[in-house]
């Protein structure tokens, strides 16, 4: 085969996978493209800014690196050939200012953003935000609604439209809280208390990980997150208040004890200031 | 008392799966005994090898091992990735969770550690001296003890595999799920003494070659007019001397809070594992550009000899090199933006990250310059080079996108991010540790590498490169977290994972047709010997001397006048006067460094199983052996100018 057809071939299975691909892409469901939140949605604005900026810098490295290779190429000899041109002050200058320049543009987005989506935030709303306590246990999470008093374990349910300010903690070793649809993910480390605070824009359901690597079950530690309208929320904590199971400190330790795979549960009231000793009793010795 | 520790014969079986490891390293291990008795070669191992402080040599059992440590986390890659190209949804695959993590733990240590290292370690042994005119290194002892408590280390990596198993607590076992509490097998102490022994020798080897180079050059190789090799090799140096004692102290903390109780990282008792995460990090970023710098120092010499051009602006590349070795001290923290700081921290060390990416971006700029108005020629360490430049590229916008905190809020820790290192490791430091080796083969071992497979090999690693990591940006953005050894098939995930398990098998192909071309080169060796020591037409000094390298070097060590110093000798039409040798000072080998190091091994290994008495015992052996070493007197010999002519005049008769 000649050097051409080769090359013809190339490009057409290049082009074949590449369709492909993104045929496939625009079939499956991408969260964090794709986000249901505000928080998410700022966050993929970022994402998408930096690429935009980077690409001044990509685009001429991919056509220099294709166009000098073709065009210097030893068989060519009628290219110029100048093997003294190693130093231009003017030229590297070039690269040294261009770049800077679109890291100050970046800098001042990432000041700006780390800032406005600082997790422990609170998100602004005309509704009134609510609480969840969440505890990485090994390997499941504990969801504590305090002012509703029931706990969740493994699903986590809140209404729309409604800033949700999650505190975090953890009776394992270090997770990571993760709801890629809504945004922000944030450590869970025993003896302390992380925030982030999330909002979904409509009604959904996202799934949700863990994205620290924490024992044996690390891969189940998934969960799933509803949000749903006010008055389903309503009428479902009611539903939740029926199950007749109270979360105790007794029936909480039998929770803690390391399991893989297990159901959701549902607690029809919680043992009062649950969280602040799973966060507390870290700090006496145990 | 029980003299065993905790060792009983339970810790050897570990699953089927291990079993098949087992028997991989003992057949290999039988195989290598067997081929030394059945050649009768134990004397010339141990003369020739085992005791040598010749840099050329020891820089040769380094890659070696490296090469080695790589074949076996690569198997770990394969493994993951057949884990997860089945194990959707009700599947569990073939690994239970606690394999599939020790796995995945050992896979990133050794590849980093013993693959990565070992290769950057092994080229600077090979090269440094020679590019500096120099004999020798500056503490050639201290070398070869270097190198076999890296091999100690190595090999106390793979015991884990044959008695006991490895952690399952990822490449950097944060705590607290590495304290005893939740991880009390042996597993993450193979990996603490491991990592410390052969850290220790990392350490040894920073301080070596920082004196060699700065203290050894050719009478007149002012610093700019060093070769940008062993400018990019002196940044790494640094960032040795200043990040190793971090690792060893934090590896200490840790190994105290397991053995002696005490409670550095701990949950409870005023334990902090942030502390451990931030001291971690403030070894591990700058690892990332120990490793990236020497890589970067390849392609420099790479592009300005296979463009037949000097290198395009080598006062910025010089500024580059310290710039990038300056702030990747100053962005640890980008590891953990969410670890809860406040707004104002991740905001710093988000835009300190950024900012690596002007002299990175000056440096790719200017290797491009170089090919400008240059004669290229695409020899296969050129094909390594665009490709580099193609795929780091990539993962630099990765890098930058996930500098800013907020976006990295949503890719922390997801696939995202392993492509983006992966990207980094493989398009930057494999990429270039490959183009290296090619590069200098001819003047390690005397012939060159057959090209044609060659390029073959870089085809196979560039497009399955591609299929293996484009994918895993994808299941990033898609929520997928790594290290999971299984996940729900509504997730949609199966089928990238199945393309990324192709894509690591096109690699593998890529693997084996390198294995392939080693040996059909050494086949048709005769026909590609190097006979000028100069294959390439070469403008730095390793070029200046014959392939391979004699043991002294250079017979003489005459002054340098250029940046391109071989090149501007080349031009020099006027032949050189007749030359009149010297009396050589060459040090003699010696078994202590072996020694230490193998006592070095059991200390570690009795730590692990805790066999105290082991430990100490070895211990003392360690300090023994130094005394004695100390206590010697000969450490050299002289070899007369008479006999250094002899050897001259036989080069120049193989030659003609």
């Amino acid at each position: 085969m000649s050097r051409k057809t080769n090359l013809a071939i190339f490009v057409l299975v290049a082009l074949a996978v590449t369709s492909l691909g993104i045929y496939y892409l625009t079939r499956v469901n991408i969260p964090i493209l794709d986000p249901s939140g505000p928080v998410g949605q700022k966050e993929r604005g970022l994402i998408v800014l930096a690429v935009l900026l980077s690409l001044i810098v990509v685009v001429p490295v991919y056509f220099m690196l294709i166009f000098f290779a073709w065009k210097y190429r030893e068989g060519n000899k009628k290219a110029r050939y100048d093997p003294h041109f190693n130093h231009s002050r003017v030229i590297e200058s070039v690269w040294w200012g261009v770049p800077l320049a679109i890291i100050a543009i970046l800098a001042v987005a990432t000041y700006k953003s780390s800032h406005e989506l600082d997790p422990a935030k609170p998100l602004a709303s005309a509704k009134r935000p609510m609480t969840i306590q969440v505890v990485a246990l090994q390997w499941q999470w504990l969801f504590i609604y305090p002012k509703e008093d029931i706990a969740t374990t493994n699903v986590v349910r809140f209404p729309e439209k409604t800033p949700v300010e999650f505190n975090i903690t953890s009776d394992a070793p270090m997770n990571s809280f993760w709801l890629p649809k809504l945004g922000s993910q944030i450590y869970a480390m025993s003896g302390m208390s992380t925030k982030v605070n999330l909002m979904a824009d409509g009604i959904g359901n996202y799934n949700g990980s863990s994205a620290n690597i924490s024992g044996k079950g690390f891969a189940d530690m998934t969960f799933l997150a509803s949000s749903v309208s006010d008055t389903d929320f309503s009428e479902w904590v009611g539903l939740v208040k029926q199950y007749h199971d109270p979360l105790t400190l007794s029936s909480y330790k039998v929770l803690a004890k390391p399991a893989k795979n297990q159901p959701a549960r549902y607690f029809s009231s919680v043992e009062d200031n649950l969280y602040h000793s799973v966060v507390n009793k870290y700090l006496r010795p145990s | 008392m029980n003299l065993l520790g905790r060792l009983n014969l339970d810790a050897i079986w570990q699953g089927p799966v291990t079993a098949i490891g087992q028997l991989t390293v003992l057949l290999s291990g039988i195989a290598i005994v067997g081929l030394l008795f059945y050649f009768k070669r134990w004397k010339w191992l141990w003369r020739e090898w085992l005791t040598t402080v010749d840099p050329k040599k020891i820089g040769v059992m380094y890659i070696i091992v490296a090469v080695a440590m790589g074949l076996r986390a690569f198997s770990d890659a394969l493994m993951m990735r057949a884990q997860q190209a089945v194990a959707s949804g009700d599947n569990s695959g073939f690994l239970s969770s606690d394999t599939y993590q020790q796995v995945f733990s050992a896979h990133g240590s050794i590849m980093i550690f013993f693959m990565a290292m070992g290769l950057m370690f092994g080229l600077f042994n090979l090269i440094v001296p020679l590019q500096i005119r120099a004999r020798d290194v500056a503490f050639p002892f201290l070398n070869a003890t270097s190198f076999w408590l890296f091999f100690a280390g190595a090999m106390l990596f793979n015991t884990s595999l044959l008695i006991g198993g490895f952690a399952a607590t990822g490449w950097l076992a944060y705590p607290p799920l590495s304290e005893l509490a939740y991880s009390p097998g042996p597993g993450v102490d193979y990996w603490i003494w491991g990592l410390q022994i052969a850290g220790i020798g990392s350490l040894l080897s920073g301080i070596n070659f920082f004196v060699t180079i700065l203290k050894m050059r050719a009478p007149g190789m002012n610093l700019m007019k060093m070769p940008m090799f062993c400018w990019s090799v002196l940044g790494s140096l640094v960032l040795i001397l200043f990040a190793f004692p971090i690792l060893t102290a934090t590896l200490t903390m840790l190994a105290l809070d397991r053995s002696l109780g005490m409670h550095f990282f701990t949950s409870d008792f005023g334990g902090n594992p942030m502390m451990y995460v931030n001291l971690i990090w403030a070894w591990g970023h700058p690892e990332v550009y120990i490793l990236i710098l020497p890589a970067f120092g390849i392609f420099s010499e790479v592009v300005a000899t296979f463009s037949r051009k000097r290198l395009f602006g080598y006062t910025s590349m010089v500024w580059a090199i310290w710039a990038i070795v300056v702030l990747s001290f100053i962005v640890w923290l980008h590891h953990f933006f969410t670890m809860g700081a406040g707004a104002n921290v991740n905001a710093f060390f988000g835009i300190m990250t950024m900012a690596i990416a002007v002299p990175t971006g000056v440096k790719i700029f200017n290797w491009l310059f170089t090919m400008y108005r240059g004669r290229i020629k695409f020899a296969t360490p050129m094909l390594w080079f665009m490709g580099f430049v193609a795929t780091f590229t990539v993962g630099g916008v990765a890098g930058v996108i996930m500098a800013i905190p907020p976006a990295d809020f949503q890719l922390h820790n997801s696939l995202f991010l392993v492509a983006h290192f992966h990207t980094m490791l493989i398009g930057g430091v494999v990429f270039g540790f490959f183009a290296g080796l090619i590069y200098w083969f001819p003047k390690i071992f005397g012939f060159k590498l057959n090209e044609r497979i060659g390029r073959y090999a870089f085809w196979c690693w560039f497009f399955g490169f591609l299929l293996a990591f484009i994918p895993l940006y994808i299941l990033g953005l898609m929520g997928a977290t790594r290290r999971l050894d299984g996940y729900d098939a509504s997730l949609g995930w199966q089928p990238l994972f199945i393309v990324a398990g192709v894509g690591v098998l096109i690699i593998g192909l890529g693997i084996a047709l390198q294995a392939l071309q080693v040996i059909v080169s050494i086949r048709q060796r005769n026909a590609n010997l190097d006979k000028t020591g100069d294959p390439w037409n070469g403008r730095t000094l390793e070029w200046a001397t014959a392939s391979p390298s004699v043991f002294y070097n250079f017979a003489r060590i005459t002054p340098v006048n250029d940046r391109d110093a071989w090149w501007a000798e080349k031009q020099v039409k006027t032949p050189p006067p007749k030359p009149r040798y010297e009396d050589i000072e060459i040090p003699k080998n010696t078994s202590a460094a072996l020694i230490m190091a193998f006592l070095a091994f059991n200390f570690g290994f009795g730590y692990v199983w805790h066999m105290y008495w082991l430990s100490v015992l070895c211990f003392f052996g360690i300090i023994t052996c130094l005394i004695i070493r100390s206590l010697k007197d000969e450490h050299e010999y002289t070899l007369p100018a008479h006999d250094v002519a002899k050897v001259e005049a036989a080069i120049r008769r193989r030659y003609a």
